[in-house]
């Protein structure tokens, strides 16, 4: 093994245990292609974004009570008492949504880029279930405050379970340990919350290890295949995702700062109350497309298990594509059936957050039959009948090109 | 890799300077972003507005004390007799471990009011009541380790390395103290 370390005392250390040269592997040496742009600051950010979350959180578990009597007073003795309380808790909370904000556009830049293609299904499935982890952990966390929408969203979306065939209600008196969402629902809830970030930083890990496979995905999405196409990781990407880091901080401070209730609901400062439910339950905004699609669907079962299909598709994802080329660059039509899709789904996550009645139901109705539409039928026509532009054989032709 | 070719071209003094500010904004953003985080797990408001509390004296006869209980630690006051007084303030400096005067540590002679907590590894010492063991110099002696006190709350022998300390406190009327 040739040396990779100068210092004597890092060298003999890594020599028995090299984290240290994978470290420099991974952060520093990595070649990685040298197109890349603002899109592929997401995957960082969002990595940071899940180490706040976990700092800003412990913190609050070292004030926070999981009792159904003392879990709000807990939280505004947060608010009022402990030092920076106000901070940590706002931080915890505005990263929340934050943290959707920036995987929910690292998605988009994957779909767009069709980084999810071989040999990267690996890559992307350990990415939805990232997504998916993520979902339950931001569920189970809105609960604990003990507001009325923690209560009524924990009881609404336990009883999702309860469409299930023979088993539902079985299901849901073991997920709430009792007859409705009480005491024993919170210590658990805050439980599952404490451990999910945890399994979250392992997948992570794994997401990581498989991107290194083959590299990153980039504009053209072509194969790098010249030395010359990548360039390495540090210093490049480092400053490149420092400066987008920095522009993250001014966006999530505006929000810590000025506009803190701003992406919450009122209604979560009223006490839990059992025997009143609110007029109006929506979710968060990051949940509200596919509360949306829940509520569209007037049958139980069926609506539930349209919700978790419009993201366990994603799974099949690699194959419902059949299209060789990966980057949109290059495929016009699909290009423009991939605006299509974005708009659709703020659609729908507009719809979600209205009473479903009348025209929103309509709406919702047609959302959802079309972002299906996408999937299963678009998609894998496209790769039939789209007529791609050539691809260039290096990343240097696609630049000159341009010029 | 490519490491090189290009990296080494540029000028060496641009870099060195580029890679100091940018470390030296990181550093201090970070510190500034740390100390919310560290300073959460001091006292909080609630926690603090419980460390002064007033006591009342009228009901502790002389020659008896009381224990209460402040900042979750017990607080000896004792009603000193004639005699203790006279006792404490009769001893000389030059026999004590940890020398300080008894006129030092009280604010009226015969009030002493001290925190009792062993200065050597946090017991109790007994002494509070008629019955207990109060150690070989009538003040306080703690059953962990054998430390004595005498009647100001002095270490006289035995293994604590200071005396019992004296808390801030005031008196706000002739028979109530505030603490803290």
């Amino acid at each position: 093994m040739a040396k990779k370390f100068k210092n004597k005392t890092l060298a003999w250390l890594d020599y028995r245990l090299p984290i240290f040269s994978v470290l420099k592997e991974a952060l520093v040496d990595h070649p990685t292609p040298r197109n890349l742009n603002y899109w592929w600051n997401f995957g960082s950010l969002a990595g940071i974004t899940l180490i706040i979350m976990i700092v800003s959180g412990l913190m609050l578990s070292m004030h926070y009570v999981a009792h159904v009597d003392l879990a709000f007073d807990s939280v505004e003795h947060i608010m009022r008492d402990v030092n920076y309380g106000w901070l940590i808790r706002y931080i915890h909370s505005v990263g929340a949504s934050m943290f959707f904000l920036i995987v929910y556009i690292h998605i988009s830049r994957g779909l767009y880029y069709g980084s999810y293609k071989s040999p990267r299904e690996v890559l992307w499935w350990l990415g939805i279930i990232i997504f998916l982890l993520m979902i339950a952990s931001a569920f189970l966390g809105y609960t604990l405050p003990w507001g009325q929408m923690s209560f009524w969203g924990a009881t609404v979306i336990t009883n999702l379970f309860s469409a299930i065939p023979l088993v539902g209600d079985s299901i849901v008196t073991w997920l709430w340990g009792g007859f409705s969402v009480d005491n024993p629902t919170l210590n658990r809830f805050y439980s599952l919350h404490f451990l999910i970030p945890f399994v979250i930083v392992g997948i992570v890990f794994l997401h990581i290890v498989a991107l290194h496979k083959f590299g990153s995905n980039n504009p053209t999405g072509i194969d790098i295949t010249l030395k010359e196409e990548s360039i390495p990781f540090h210093p490049y990407y480092t400053i490149k995702d420092l400066f987008g880091l920095g522009v993250f901080f001014i966006i999530f401070g505006i929000f810590v700062f000025f506009l803190p209730n701003s992406l919450g609901h009122p209604d979560n400062y009223i006490p839990a109350d059992p025997l009143v439910t609110p007029e109006h339950i929506v979710p968060e905004w990051y949940f509200l497309p596919f509360y949306a699609i829940l509520r569209a669907i007037p049958f139980k079962l069926l609506g539930v298990l349209a919700m978790l299909g419009s993201i366990l598709i994603l799974f099949a994802l690699p194959w419902l594509d059949t299209c060789k080329v990966r980057s949109c660059r290059f495929r016009p039509i699909y290009k423009q059936f991939y605006w299509i899709f974005i708009v659709n789904f703020f659609i729908l996550g507009w719809v979600g957050s209205k009473v479903p009645e009348g025209h929103y139901l309509i709406i919702s109705r047609i959302c959802t039959g079309y972002y299906f539409i996408h999937f299963l039928i678009i998609l894998p026509l496209l790769g039939f009948f789209e007529k791609t532009l050539p691809v260039p054989a290096n990343i240097f032709k696609e630049h000159n090109k341009k010029k | 890799m490519i490491n090189k070719n290009k990296i080494s071209n540029l000028k060496k003094e641009r870099r060195s300077f580029l890679k100091l500010t940018t470390f030296s904004v990181a550093a201090i953003g970070s510190s500034f972003a740390v100390w919310p985080f560290i300073d959460s797990m001091n006292p909080s408001a609630d926690v603090l507005a419980q460390g002064i509390k007033e006591f009342d004296l009228s009901n502790i006869e002389e020659g008896s004390s009381k224990t209460v209980k402040w900042r979750g630690k017990p607080v000896f006051i004792k009603h000193r007799t004639k005699n203790e007084i006279e006792e404490a303030r009769n001893v000389k400096l030059s026999e004590l471990k940890d020398p300080q005067k008894d006129e030092d540590r009280v604010l009226k002679p015969e009030w002493l009011i001290v925190v009792g907590v062993c200065s050597h590894l946090g017991c109790i010492p007994s002494g509070q009541k008629v019955s207990d063991a109060k150690g070989d110099f009538n003040g306080w002696f703690c059953p962990c380790h054998g430390s004595h006190y005498d009647s100001s709350g002095r270490v006289r022998k035995g293994p604590a390395p200071r005396n019992l300390e004296v808390p801030k406190y005031k008196f706000i009327d002739t028979n109530k103290i505030k603490l803290g």
